[in-house]
């Protein structure tokens, strides 16, 4: 009876885990067919040849190289940013003693309930100003802090005792020194997952350079990719080579570092 | 330096600290905020320069007279209606399955996560195929002949589908966080005293589980309101066949950067973020009265 009860947990779990799977699989399966032939095709007749030249065209057919360079850029630039802006901010409301902390500190979180699509427009606004319409700035600047980083950091700094904090400081360590040579190191696992969150929403992000871009030039993959739907129209296999190398990167970056982006994710949201 | 009371030194050295962060918080999300409710409130205005010159409630007159908000709203709240409480009990069914499970729950589990690292465009695009009316892989599993993405009867569902898919990973994640919370000594009491597997989840699980159960749907409403990027990339750059898949933010977008009213535009925004204001307050309350119980138990 137990047995058949745990086969029967791995049965439904199992069937859920291809409902999942499917998607991917039939990304790559489509992506390896004929060019503009998928349409005329049965659902499930699939050639056997395996046509990898389609990446090869899809590649050519749109700057992807460019779009991966921006992507990059934009996806590191911002996440370092983040991550130097918040471990900051992080340390002052942890280990430092101020007016109107806790005022500061719960109007910062009370902010996080705004919605970024009703920021988008202001924003828009002063960037057309700014003359940063198209520019590498725009994609970045407005991105360079995160309440929620911060907010992770901070609870992973209070766990450490005030004393060590004291008796680093009586040794002549600055608060500067402190926080960089050890509540840094100390914390680089944490780091490591808000930093691995930020990243993957970066990269992934669509609404904000989708407005703030419409040159070729400055495109992120995402955008890359809604673009060259266009161009491909219903050739179903060029477009899902290109699918494959927007998502490829991102899947690696997760199988490698698993642990720490699913360690991110309950401490966000669970603590507190 | 050590002395724990704050005073004007404490409070520079401090500031030095907190600067780049509130310098570009305040940049770009305190004054857009204000900026927002002025221009909600602007009737008359120049796009280009941002000068106002008449104010009034005009805006939200004409949201609440504009037949599209009605349908912004109206299906903002129905996509909302089928994804969350079907994603919150399927996640909750997986997480209980997983908890747990003697082998092999790392590898269900990185599986059912894969969506929410993948971006949200390129998973739209490829359900956008599985859609597909003639060759689709969704009508070819359920025998069926529908036109998802063109009949303005089924896309809204299709959208439905594609965000319940995607959102499940995240979920059971946090279900299996909050499981994990659980003392054990309490299901082993439970079960000594010969509860059944169903009544040990009833009286002990769910009760122990409800925080979270709340949480995770406070997350997912808010987070499916604001529906945006799945909407444009299925239906490629439209609100899907007859305006059937326009949501709020969708709207937002529409008049703000397809037609320049940048007050509606804004007027919308303000309207989404009421919404998240109610659920969040509505959250806040229970989880207050929850946290008085508990010590009222604990006493």
């Amino acid at each position: 009876m137990k047995k058949l009860l745990i086969g029967g947990r791995y049965l439904l779990l199992a069937l859920g885990a291809v409902a999942m799977l499917l998607p991917f699989v039939w990304m790559v399966v489509i992506s390896l067919q004929p060019a503009a032939t998928t349409l005329t095709l049965p659902t499930f007749a699939w050639s056997s040849a395996l046509h990898w030249e389609n990446y090869r065209h899809a590649w050519r057919l749109a700057p992807f190289a460019q779009y991966y360079g921006n992507s990059l850029l934009v996806t590191a630039t911002t996440t370092g940013g983040q991550l130097f802006t918040s471990i900051l901010a992080a340390f002052a409301f942890s280990h430092l003693h101020f007016y109107g902390r806790r005022l500061l500190f719960r109007g910062l979180i009370a902010l996080t309930m705004i919605p970024g699509e009703l920021l988008l427009i202001p924003n828009f606004i002063t960037l057309t100003h700014l003359h940063w319409i198209n520019t590498y700035a725009a994609l970045i600047v407005p991105w360079l802090t995160s309440i929620f980083a911060m907010f992770a950091l901070r609870q992973a700094f209070l766990t450490h005792p005030q004393s060590l904090y004291y008796a680093a400081r009586l040794e002549g360590a600055s608060d500067w020194q402190y926080l960089w040579h050890v509540l840094v190191p100390l914390n680089r696992p944490v780091i490591t997952a808000v930093g691995l969150l930020q990243a993957i929403g970066s990269w992934n992000a669509f609404m904000w350079p989708l407005i703030v871009t419409n040159s070729p030039r400055l495109r992120t993959l995402p955008v890359g990719l809604m673009t060259f739907t266009s161009q491909t129209g219903t050739n179903y296999p060029l477009l899902m080579a290109a699918t494959v190398f927007v998502v490829v990167p991102l899947l690696i970056l997760y199988l490698a570092l698993q642990k720490y982006i699913v360690a991110g994710i309950t401490r966000a949201n669970l603590k507190g | 330096m050590l002395n724990p009371k704050p005073s004007l030194k404490t409070t520079l050295h401090a500031l030095a600290y907190l600067a780049p962060l509130l310098i570009i918080t305040v940049l770009f999300t305190v004054w857009p905020l204000l900026s927002a409710v002025r221009l909600s409130l602007a009737t008359r205005s120049n796009f280009y320069t941002g000068r106002v010159t008449a104010y009034g409630w005009a805006n939200f007159g004409a949201l609440w007279h504009d037949p599209d908000f009605h349908r912004a709203v109206q299906h903002t709240l129905l996509f909302t209606l089928g994804v969350v409480p079907a994603s919150v009990l399927l996640a909750l069914g997986v997480a209980l399955l997983l908890n747990r499970l003697p082998h092999c729950a790392r590898f269900f589990q990185t599986l059912y996560f894969l969506p929410f690292v993948t971006s949200t465009v390129a998973v739209s695009l490829v359900w956008g195929w599985l859609f597909q009316a003639d060759h689709g892989v969704v009508n070819g599993l359920i025998h069926t002949n529908i036109d998802w993405l063109n009949d303005p009867h089924y896309s809204l569902l299709a959208l439905i589908l594609l965000c319940l898919w995607q959102s499940l990973g995240f979920n059971i994640l946090l279900f299996l966080a909050g499981l994990n919370h659980i003392d054990d000594r309490y299901l082993l009491v439970a079960q000594l005293n010969g509860a059944t597997a169903w009544q040990r989840f009833w009286h002990v699980t769910w009760p122990l589980l409800t925080p979270t159960v709340i949480l995770i749907t406070v997350n997912a409403l808010i987070t499916n309101f604001k529906v945006f990027d799945q909407v444009y990339a299925l239906f490629h750059g439209s609100a899907g066949p007859a305006n059937a898949d326009l949501t709020l933010t969708y709207y937002l977008y529409q008049k703000f950067y397809i037609e320049n009213q940048t007050g509606l535009a804004a007027a919308s925004g303000l309207v989404l973020f009421g919404l998240v204001l109610l659920i969040t307050g509505l959250a806040g309350t229970y989880f207050h009265h929850w946290t008085r119980w508990l010590r009222k138990d604990a006493r």
